[in-house]
């Protein structure tokens, strides 16, 4: 099974859309949302049926059994993160700030506090019509790659008969987007034409090198700025990287992205424009050695 | 020796994470047997790799035979004069065979960490 | 007063509005709290005046100490340490710094040692101080660094926070110290669905929110009704432009080209001063 990334940097530029689109042009029957912390590709796809839902389980976390405690404090003046507070007598752990990291527990002389396992998120696994792994991380909990992992692994496994699997990458540059990239075939970059976005494209082709991971560069609303966006491609052409084309700012995309369809489903010269990067990425991922 | 891979259910095929690997075989070549241990850092939030690497040294591992290995459990492998080999084929029989026959390449290249924490 | 803006979703305008309302204030203070790609300093290219290193504290042995017992990698839930040859190892990436390994050593063997992980940098722009966190490429402890930026900042007339995308730990941290949240929502179904996360976090913090709807072309009917359900004030609506995202895309600050937008955010401010937020 040959697997593309979308990538972007900076959020907002494209990358779910792209994505989107992408998974119609191929006729996908595998796909997965990486993005954990605001997954969105489930609005631009066809809805699935029955889910399969997991729980994901992040760190542990402290918890005071109230019975045992004796508002001694001992676990507050050795939690570096501020994750204990006394209320009413009694030491209570805030579950946002808690790293898990089990001091506390192990300076109670009662033994009230103990590290327990902690929901931190949830995987959600369709089969039909499609393969499509998603999953949602619950809100203040760490993302490590962990959850982005376990998405891809959902992914692999239900879908082993298929040929090509898109997944929808993180925004940044961080863990969740270096375990998105594991074991891919092809990261398609998706560039904003500004200088923040030039920044971040830099960024990310580093991170897919250090990761030996191939790599192609496109460029969305290019029109915002034709200097950046040529700035993008000479870029490309020193580097080398692969440029695989300019999609337009189109008023069309959002109208079409609200109404729950991806790109591929509307008339509209970003469709087009999109169809052509499709068709030079795909070219690209057939041509991938193993 | 003691080598060192690590595989999927069954030890027959290789698993391509190393520190995540749900199972090591653990290949003594003096006995020539061998034995299958539950990677308990499968399961980590972060440091996988460290863990991992940590109980192929305890295992006594002269050797690690993976598809890839990250920079931290790497460094944890050399500072045991452990000697990390890459992988050829998905096949724990036919990597062992290659090992012996001196045919396997040395990994030289690892990746970053994949980290556990905002 | 401080002024938190967020925006869950990446790219729906969240340094773009906290730059300018920092620039049509007679004197403020901004502080770039996403640290992993600080994109203010851009727009401000500020005087630089400071730059402070911020350090997290890591693990170092003293191995004439180490007896060797393994307490500290056993301890270790973030694996962070290694016992190799009689020797112990560290690695501080995966540290969280929580001093356990410092705590459970029973021969005192383990000191701590500060290791940079970012900075903070100051500088200033016209009557805007600007506070910049930045985290070194490849770390992962944003939370330090932004805690370190907030305190830099300190107290002002006038402090606003451009915080992280997404609702995840940097996200709270920048947060929680603000007196009011400006939500930066597009009215589109993708910027919808991160906008309610957000909503939900400040909510959950017990901060007065406010909206601000950028490049609103049409009128998103969920967004708009998920507003008035809640009670949330739409405080501003931002034209999409071209005129706007080539500015922005060269890097300018818009509100210094466009008496109209300067206006606008004149009105917002004012708004918030107010207390329109609820």
């Amino acid at each position: 099974m040959k697997k593309l990334l979308i990538l972007s940097g900076k959020g907002g530029t494209g990358k779910t859309t792209t994505a989107a689109a992408f998974i119609r042009f191929a006729d996908a029957h595998a796909y997965a949302d990486c993005d954990v912390d605001a997954p969105n590709l489930h609005l631009v796809t066809a809805a699935g049926g029955p889910a399969e839902c997991f729980d994901y389980l992040g760190s542990q976390k402290a918890v005071v059994d109230p019975g045992k405690c004796l508002g001694c404090g001992s676990c507050m003046e050795v939690c570096r993160f501020g994750a204990v507070r006394k209320v009413e007598g009694i030491c209570k752990i805030d579950e946002f700030s808690c790293e898990g990291c089990g001091v506390c527990e192990a300076v109670c002389p009662t033994g009230a506090v103990s590290l327990q396992d902690d929901v931190a998120g949830e995987v959600t696994l369709y089969r039909f019509p499609s393969v499509f792994a998603t999953a949602e991380l619950k809100m203040g909990r760490g993302n490590s790659g962990k959850l982005v992992s376990e998405v891809k692994l959902a992914l692999t496994n239900a879908a082993r008969s298929e040929h090509l699997a898109i997944i929808d990458g993180s925004p940044g540059i961080g863990c969740p987007v270096i375990a998105s990239m594991s074991g891919v075939d092809l990261v398609l970059i998706v560039a904003e034409p500004s200088l923040s976005g030039i920044n971040d494209l830099k960024r990310i082709l580093k991170t897919a090198e250090i990761f030996q991971t191939k790599a192609a560069v496109c460029v969305n609303k290019y029109d915002a700025s034709l200097e950046s966006t040529e700035q993008i491609e000479r870029f490309c052409a020193d580097h080398p990287v692969p440029f695989v084309g300019r999609i337009p700012y189109d008023r069309q995309a959002s109208l079409a992205i609200n109404a729950g369809k991806s790109l591929a489903d509307v008339d509209c010269p970003a469709s087009h424009a999109l169809r052509e990067v499709f068709a030079r990425t795909m070219k690209l991922l057939e041509t991938s050695a193993e | 020796m003691m080598i060192a891979i690590p595989v999927e259910e069954g030890a027959e095929n290789l698993c391509v994470s190393f520190g995540r690997t749900p199972y090591f075989l653990i290949y003594d070549t003096e006995k020539a047997a061998a034995v299958t241990v539950k990677n308990s850092a499968a399961d980590a939030q972060g440091g996988a790799g460290i863990q991992a690497a940590q109980l192929v040294v305890d295992q006594g591992a002269n050797a690690l035979i993976t598809v890839r290995c990250g920079q931290n459990a790497a460094d944890v492998c050399k500072a045991a004069g452990v000697k990390i080999y890459k992988a050829r084929g998905n096949c724990a029989a036919e990597n062992l065979k290659a090992l012996e026959m001196g045919t396997l390449e040395e990994l030289t290249r690892f990746h970053p960490g994949f980290h556990g924490k905002e | 007063m401080k002024i938190a803006v967020l925006s869950g979703k990446g790219g729906a305008g969240k340094t773009f509005v906290s730059v300018n309302l920092s620039a049509v204030a007679q004197n403020a203070v901004y502080v770039d709290c996403d640290v992993e790609e600080p994109n203010g300093r851009l727009y401000w290219k500020p005087a630089m005046e400071k730059e402070t290193p911020v350090s997290v504290l890591i693990p170092e042995f003293d191995v004439q100490r180490c007896s060797g017992c393994r307490k500290c990698v056993d301890f270790c839930r973030f694996h962070a340490l290694a016992f190799v040859r009689e020797k112990p190892m560290v690695f501080s990436e995966v540290c969280h710094s929580c001093g356990g390994c410092v705590m459970v050593c029973p021969e005192n063997a383990v000191l701590e040692k500060a290791r940079p992980v970012g900075m903070v940098e100051e500088g200033a722009r016209g009557g805007v101080r600007v506070v910049t966190g930045v985290l070194n490429p490849g770390e992962v402890s944003a939370v330090p660094v932004i805690k370190a930026a907030l305190r830099t900042g300190g107290e002002s007339d006038l402090t606003v926070i451009d915080c992280p995308p997404g609702s995840g730990c940097p996200v709270m941290e920048s947060v929680i110290g603000a007196d009011c949240c400006l939500l930066v929502a597009e009215p589109t179904a993708f910027g919808f669905h991160n906008f309610k996360m957000v909503h939900r976090l400040a909510l959950l913090l017990g901060k007065p929110c406010g909206v601000v709807i950028n490049k609103a072309d049409a009128p998103y009917a969920p967004l708009e009704e998920y507003c008035e359900k809640q009670g949330l004030p739409i405080l501003l609506r931002i034209p999409y432009s071209e005129r706007l995202a080539a500015l922005g895309a060269a890097g300018e600050i818009a509100s210094e080209q466009d008496p109209d937008l300067a206006e606008s955010f004149r009105g917002l401010l004012a708004a918030v001063r107010k207390g329109a937020v609820s």
